[in-house]
């Protein structure tokens, strides 16, 4: 049995609209908020309650809301990131799609908390649709009194804005992000100040995934202790994860973090296996930035233990034989997939989407890129496989945002897990052409490492 | 074309603005360009741009460095319809490199490039956060998902014949 | 406020580099506490330029390891930090040419650096004064592993002061800042994104605001050149000389690039960095577009003597300061002047000493020389 914090209520017919929503027991935790605690004791239970950041790189929630500088004066803002650009990723659409009020009430509690008066909700230019959905919802909350001046009579006031973003993935990240919500492109900026300090406009800023204030809803509802009580160890709470590739049942999931990556992939409760009765080759387990994993070391750690879809399980053996969390984004491979193909359209994507600030990125970027259509075409050598590796090691850790090691990742796991793959593409380049290299051996188990 | 929102354009432009305080008007910038889109035939002409300017208090070169930042904002003209197929990693093992063949075939067209009647563009796109709906593509507003060669048959067919009752 | 700042005992940081320890005032940057030290220790800059705002960590050539973070936390700092943009903190140990992770990295960038890099030197005017020279001698490699064709832009002219080659930009941003810092509206920026972005101004735009001349002297490449020297001489060929007159728009203060009583080139006063002059009343060096372009005869200038240049740069060859002119000897032992075998002023039309090479418009050709021999004639 599974539990259910965010989407529990997302098959209920009309749960878009406010009256549903609150019916179904909507803005309760947002009325216990305003009316019973105070901002620090909110901060408190959300640190309490172990959330992590879910927007990729699981951050405490709690102690990031700490962080915020309160200069006297000077006001706050929370900022909330609906980029969700991340190829594999579809989670956060379908939260705002589906259940609006979800998201809204999530943005008043931590406004609250954390003082902003004015939040911004920045959104991919692309989810148009979802704009017009995000709207609805809030002037349905303003007109029912949850927005606006004076909320509930607490003195509290709090307006929500929808900013749409224009197609860049880099704005994603969180200092790109301000960077394009005051108007300008999407550049990160070089860090220190962190937005904690000087974020929009040079003040005081907290940016945050949608699903992570979603969250702070039903932790406010079943207090922190008892959100901290679901999942394991540090990963607390439940998780969406948005599978794709070549399973049976495509969508997003919400699970709480016990269950292993084989039954997430297998059980007919989730993925419902992989499609047309093929095996499993390879996955990438949390967006297209994390390394992926060949199937022996995705069921399977290193140590020969099962492999948990949790933050600590998924990164058993670092990079070298583990992976990320990441942002939940789930891309299974079956065994007729070639690694190769698939590396390079992710080599692609992220040169089209570095922003071109620093050179080892803008360069690396769209090196690698080249030689993987020379790959693809069959005109590849040898040499290029080590070229690749040192492009992306030139890269990894030398750049202004972590786009750059984003970029390497994937590139340095391919090569890691699949080499064999790479040099069957150049030694046969053109059967390469015509057929893929197929499962070799990247199913079967391996020695175990003690 | 003189360049000039309409009234109520305008309205929603200052709406637009007073979302942000005082004299960070410069933030309405990404929203504004999308108006100006929309209003003035799918793209940004310096002209349009120049207007953008002049309405935001900004600098021309502020204006024309976000346009060409952003892969969404047109600075060339293109078709009534665009086509906006992903073809990222999760899409392309759904087939996403056929559905754009499929489409360059049937529209005569490269991508990148809009058919002689002004109609169709065709652009290739990174993902568009629709991964377990693949393959899909962005038309206008909306997704369309889980493309076949059948479904593109009836959207060509449909933007077709909308095209042509509201000529 | 800054009263009670200024009566407290002025504290200071000790942070060390490469094993040399320095005190520094806090807010120092890792790289102007390694320039007080000075030598090998400084890290290479591409895009950092200590007068303009905002500007460095872009090119990540100033990468170094902080193997300890302070006196307080001296947990070392997991990736190597850009030294332009990173403040010192007290007991900071920074490793630059003692760090092979260092050293590795940089090499990394400036091939990254050099990849779409068209290595045009012979016919780039900033040879011999390029930053981006400098850098791949003293850390580059040998030869170049892209065997694809590098990157091209479409050209665009930016009118008469100015000649802008984007290919061989690397995408520092200084002359942005420069723009938006100096002159009254920006009319360039960085267009596009990625591995396509440029220096451009859009519609096609000649960059005339008084000040914006001063983009050529932050230029670390080649990238933006002065029109008016294009192709005139090679800066190794020229002498400098520091000179200044009354200018009611800017300090005044140049070095002249001369060939001769020529002028053929001015530029702001450069220090040690290759950055323009900061004075003692912390005024920036930095030149109207009038003195720069309009004034190339000896006499708009009270010259003050020849500029100290590095004895390390190529430019150091027309340093004539306390040089010995070598006897002659021929006369002595053959009891006449030696014979010339050959003039090259008769066969060649080129270089013509009578020639004004500054009063020619636009670069100089033998067609442009032959031209003007057959006016004079
Ligand atoms: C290149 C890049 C893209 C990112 N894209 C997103 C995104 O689309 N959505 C998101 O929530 N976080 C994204 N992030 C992470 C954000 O920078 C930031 O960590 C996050 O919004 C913090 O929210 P959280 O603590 O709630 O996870 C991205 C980071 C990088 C480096
Ligand atoms: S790493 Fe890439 S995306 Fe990030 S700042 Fe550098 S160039 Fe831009
Ligand atoms: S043109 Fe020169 S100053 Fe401007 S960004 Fe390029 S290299 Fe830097
Ligand atoms: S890969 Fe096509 S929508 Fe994500
Ligand atoms: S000089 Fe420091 S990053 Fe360029």
């Amino acid at each position: 049995m599974s539990i259910k914090l965010l989407l529990d209520k997302v098959h209920v017919e009309g749960i878009r609209t406010y009256e549903v929503y609150k019916r179904e027991g909507g803005y309760r935790a947002a009325e216990k908020a305003l009316k019973t605690m105070s901002p620090d004791a909110i901060v408190e239970e959300v640190k309490k309650s172990g959330l992590r950041g879910r927007g990729g790189a699981g951050f405490p929630t709690g102690l990031k809301w700490s962080f915020l500088a309160k200069p006297e004066g000077i006001p706050r803002h929370l900022v909330c990131n609906a980029d969700e650009s991340e190829p594999g990723t579809f989670k956060d659409r379908y939260l705002m799609e589906f259940i609006p009020h979800l998201l809204i009430e999530g943005l008043l509690i931590a406004s609250y908390a954390l003082g902003s008066n004015n939040t911004y909700i920045y959104i991919r230019g692309e989810y148009a649709w979802i704009v017009d959905i995000l709207e609805q919802a809030i002037q349905e909350a303003k007109n029912n009194g949850w927005l606006g001046k004076n909320i509930l009579g607490t003195g509290f006031d709090c307006n929500i804005y929808v900013q749409r973003g224009a197609g860049a993935y880099i704005c994603g990240e969180e200092t790109a992000l301000i960077e394009s919500l005051e108007g300008k492109r999407g550049n990160p900026r070089i860090k220190p100040p962190f937005p904690a300090v000087q974020g929009l406009w040079n003040r005081p800023t907290v940016v945050n995934n949608v699903e992570t204030i979603a969250a702070v809803v039903p932790i406010i509802n079943i207090t922190g202790e008892e959100y901290a009580k679901i999942g394991v160890g540090r990963s607390t709470g439940t998780k969406l994860i948005s599978a794709c590739g070549n399973i049976n049942k495509p969508g997003v999931y919400e699970i709480d973090m016990t269950i292993s990556v084989e039954e997430f992939i297998y059980s007919d409760e989730w993925c419902g296996g992989i499609k047309n009765g093929k095996r499993l080759k390879a996955c990438i387990p949390g967006g297209s930035s994390v390394p992926i994993l060949p199937a022996n070391l995705l069921l399977k750690t290193a140590k020969g233990e099962t492999r948990y879809m949790n933050y600590e399980s998924l990164n058993d053996g670092g990079f070298v034989s583990g992976s990320m969390m990441g942002s939940g984004g789930f891309i299974v491979l079956d065994e007729d997939q070639c690694i190769v193909k698939h590396t390079a359209t992710l080599a692609h994507f992220y040169r089209h989407e570095s922003c071109g600030q620093c050179s080892p990125c803008r360069e690396g970027t769209s090196w690698m890129d080249k030689i993987f259509q020379r790959l693809e075409k069959g005109q590849g050598k040898m040499s290029d496989i080590d070229l690749l590796w040192h492009i992306q090691y030139n890269i990894d850790g030398n750049t202004i945002c972590p786009l750059g090691d984003a970029a390497a990742w994937p590139v340095a796991a391919a090569i890691r897990h699949f080499r064999d793959e790479f040099e069957w593409h150049i030694t046969h380049a053109a059967e390469a052409q015509t057929r893929n290299f197929g499962l070799a051996h990247y199913a079967d188990p391996l020695p175990v490492v003690q | 074309m003189a360049v000039q929102f309409s009234q109520d354009t305008m309205n929603k432009v200052q709406e637009i603005i007073a979302r942000y305080p005082e004299g960070k008007q410069k933030s309405a910038l990404l929203p504004i360009l999308h108006l100006a889109q929309e209003s003035f035939g799918g793209w940004l002409s310096v002209e349009t741009m120049d207007y953008v300017a002049s309405i935001l208090n900004l600098t021309k070169i502020e204006v024309y460095e976000v346009a060409t930042f952003y892969s969404m904002y047109n600075t060339k003209p293109v078709g009534k319809y665009v086509f906006e197929v992903c073809q990222t990693g999760p899409c392309m093992i759904e087939g996403s490199d056929e559905i754009i063949n499929y489409i360059k075939d049937k529209l005569n067209i490269g991508v990148g490039e809009t058919t002689q009647d002004g109609l169709f563009t065709l652009k290739t796109v990174e993902c568009l956060g629709a991964c377990g709906y693949a393959p899909m593509m962005q038309l206008g507003k909306h997704y369309k998902e889980h493309l076949t060669k059948e479904k593109i048959d009836t959207i060509i067919e449909e933007c077709s014949k909308s095209a042509s009752v509201n000529n | 406020m800054s009263e009670e700042i200024k009566k407290e005992a002025p504290k200071k940081f000790t942070v060390t580099i490469d094993n040399i320890a320095i005190e520094v005032a806090p807010g120092t940057t890792i790289l102007q506490a390694a320039r007080m030290i000075g030598g090998d220790v400084v890290p290479p800059t591409m895009c950092y330029y200590t007068p303009l705002k905002e500007s460095g960590g872009k090119c990540r050539t100033c990468l170094v390891e902080v193997s300890k973070g302070s006196e307080k936390d001296p947990r070392p700092m997991p990736k190597l930090v850009a030294s332009c943009r990173t403040t010192v903190m007290d007991g900071m140990e920074v490793k630059n040419i003692t760090s092979e992770r260092t050293l590795h990295a940089r090499q990394g960038v400036v091939e990254f650096l050099l990849i779409n890099h068209p290595l045009d030197c012979p016919v780039c005017d900033q040879a011999g004064e390029c930053d981006l020279q400098d850098l791949s001698f003293g850390h580059g490699e040998g030869g170049s592993r892209l065997d694809f064709p590098k990157r091209t832009f479409t050209k665009h002219n930016i009118g008469p002061y100015i000649q802008l080659h984007m290919t061989r930009c690397i995408m520092c941003y200084r002359c942005v800042f420069a723009a938006d810092q100096l002159t009254k509206e920006r009319e360039h920026g960085v267009l596009d994104r990625g591995y396509h972005s440029e220096i451009a101004t859009h519609i096609e735009k000649a960059l005339t605001n008084d000040f914006i001349g001063n983009v050529i002297d932050v230029c670390p490449v080649g990238a933006l050149t002065d029109k008016t020297f294009r192709f005139k001489n090679r800066v190794w060929f020229t002498r400098p000389e520091d000179a200044h007159r009354d200018c009611d728009k800017c300090c005044g203060k140049v070095t002249l690039w001369k060939r001769g009583d020529d002028v053929l080139r001015v530029t702001a006063r450069k220090d040690q960095w290759g950055e323009v002059q900061t004075y003692e009343d912390g005024t920036v060096g930095w030149i109207c577009n009038e003195c720069r372009f309009e004034k190339k005869n000896t006499n708009d200038w009270v010259i003050e003597g020849p500029t100290n240049v590095s004895r390390h740069s190529i430019k150091s060859v027309n340093h004539y300061i306390n040089m010995l002119k070598p006897k002659e000897t021929i006369p002595d032992v053959m009891g006449r002047n030696p014979k010339l075998l050959m003039d090259i002023h008769d066969v060649s039309e080129v270089n013509d000493p009578s020639i004004k090479l500054s009063k020619i418009n636009g670069p100089a050709t033998s067609k442009t020389f032959n031209k003007l021999i057959e006016n004079k004639e």
